[in-house]
């Protein structure tokens, strides 16, 4: 069995004819070789595969490309401004060394900014346990967390 | 993962006509616990039926003393819903502390129920306000609803459409998180409703259940202090790497009498 599926790629309308059990994260990265969403672990743990499906973010190893047919999905590559600038937070997690082997880093920039859309004035404490479903070897996550402290206001707009 | 077939109809008829024409289906709800389980072949079945196109599967309606809540409403959408947060806070943060954000923006309330997990968090909810389950065929009230380890009171082809939750006076959720997978290692739901205490315990069981015991102690008086001589017997209960079955024992008072102090709070 194929099926058709219908859905937009950081803004651009994409047709395609896949197997039922494909997921949005093959598909992404085999199908639209988008390879900067990453798979840490395939069991819905790492976060590393985090994009956002109408804004709002979830594992792509965990979901079927079946289930967000006529869905906006935006992908670390479908951020950043078109003159090529850093998004504010990849330029905040690069300013507060938020990233070391920069393996998680997509899944966390995208966690991040759903967190920040959605809770505009989220509190450290809430920015930790938001972060709960991304997990990373390396940093420690002091300065993950300075990051989305430094990138809030700057997405907010109140400061430049 | 097994290639299967895909449905994803756009009415409640379709979805029963579907489920009973092929017996082997799943039902599809968030898939936060079914796609784990297809990927690791616990599951095979021939097709998912994809319950995503039905928008009146989804929301939360305040309908009388009650609160309504359909069963593709996710986790996110329940813990921010401002009908919840006023009249069953607990629920709402309950439903806040299911897995991590990413999950709770595609786990439902219905696919955590159907599964009926060991130790999900909606389950002690459920028992715990004596919520009432409603399908496509009938009301199934929430003490004959969970039946064992990933057993439940529906049918095969059943559809599990909304829960009724009734709003109790006072109510709280209190977890002990398994600390990776924030999976209750124990949890526990209180609820006061007129002369009626119910104690609803997850993650210690086969399925969630109540314990008279500790609701008798309350009925008397609803305090942390009715609660001092009461122990839990072990041999029934979970043991795994995380906490034996005499761990889990000890942390249901304690976690009961948490939970009436914040439901007196
Ligand atoms: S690869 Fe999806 S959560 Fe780890
Ligand atoms: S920077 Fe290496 S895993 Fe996070």
């Amino acid at each position: 069995m194929s099926l058709q599926i219908r859905l937009h790629v950081n803004g651009n309308a994409v047709t395609a004819d896949v197997s039922p059990d494909t997921l949005l994260v093959t598909f992404l990265r085999e199908h639209q070789h988008l390879t900067g969403t990453h798979v840490g672990c395939d069991t819905a743990s790492c976060g590393a595969c985090t994009v956002l499906v109408d804004g709002i973010a979830v594992k792509s190893c965990n979901v079927l490309l079946a289930q967000v047919q006529g869905c906006q999905i935006t992908t670390i590559e479908g951020i950043t401004p078109a003159d090529g600038s850093l998004h504010p937070m990849q330029a905040a997690f690069k300013a507060c060394h938020g990233l070391q082997c920069g393996f998680c880093t997509p899944g966390m920039i995208m966690s991040a900014i759903d967190l920040v859309t959605h809770h505009e004035h989220a509190s450290e404490a809430e920015i930790r346990a938001g972060l709960q479903g991304n997990l990373c070897r390396c940093t420690g996550y002091h300065n993950i967390v300075r990051a989305v402290m430094q990138a809030a206001p700057i997405m907010r707009g109140t400061q430049s | 993962m097994p290639t299967l077939s895909y449905h994803r109809p756009s009415s409640i008829a379709e979805v029963a006509r579907l489920a009973r024409d092929d017996p082997d289906a799943k039902l599809l709800a968030g898939g936060q616990s079914i796609i784990p389980s297809l990927k690791l072949g616990l599951l095979a079945p021939s097709a998912l039926i994809d319950l995503g196109g039905l928008p009146e599967l989804r929301g939360v309606r305040l309908e009388g003393r009650s609160l309504r809540i359909g069963a593709m409403t996710s986790h996110a959408e329940v813990a921010n819903s401002p009908e919840v947060r006023k009249h069953v806070p607990a629920l709402a943060h309950l439903a806040a502390g299911i897995g991590d954000r990413q999950v709770r923006n595609r786990g439902t309330i219905g696919g955590s129920l159907a599964n009926s997990d060991p130790a999900a968090d909606y389950p002690a909810a459920v028992l715990g306000l004596g919520a009432e389950i409603r399908t496509d065929r009938r009301a199934i009230p929430a003490d004959s609803f969970f039946k064992g380890l990933f057993e439940t009171a529906l049918d095969p082809d059943e559809i599990l459409t909304a829960v009724e939750f009734p709003l109790p006076e006072r109510a709280a959720y209190v977890k002990f998180p398994q600390p990776a997978s924030r999976f209750a290692l124990v949890g526990v739901f209180v609820s006061l409703t007129g002369k009626s205490v119910r104690v609803a315990v997850t993650g210690a069981g086969p399925c969630a259940f109540r314990v008279a015991a500790l609701e008798q102690a309350l009925a008397k008086r609803f305090a942390p202090e009715s609660l001092h001589d009461i122990t839990m017997p072990a041999d029934t209960l979970n043991a795994d790497l995380h906490g034996s079955a005499e761990y889990r024992a000890h942390l249901i008072p304690v976690l009961t009498r948490r939970a009436v102090t914040q439901a007196l709070a």
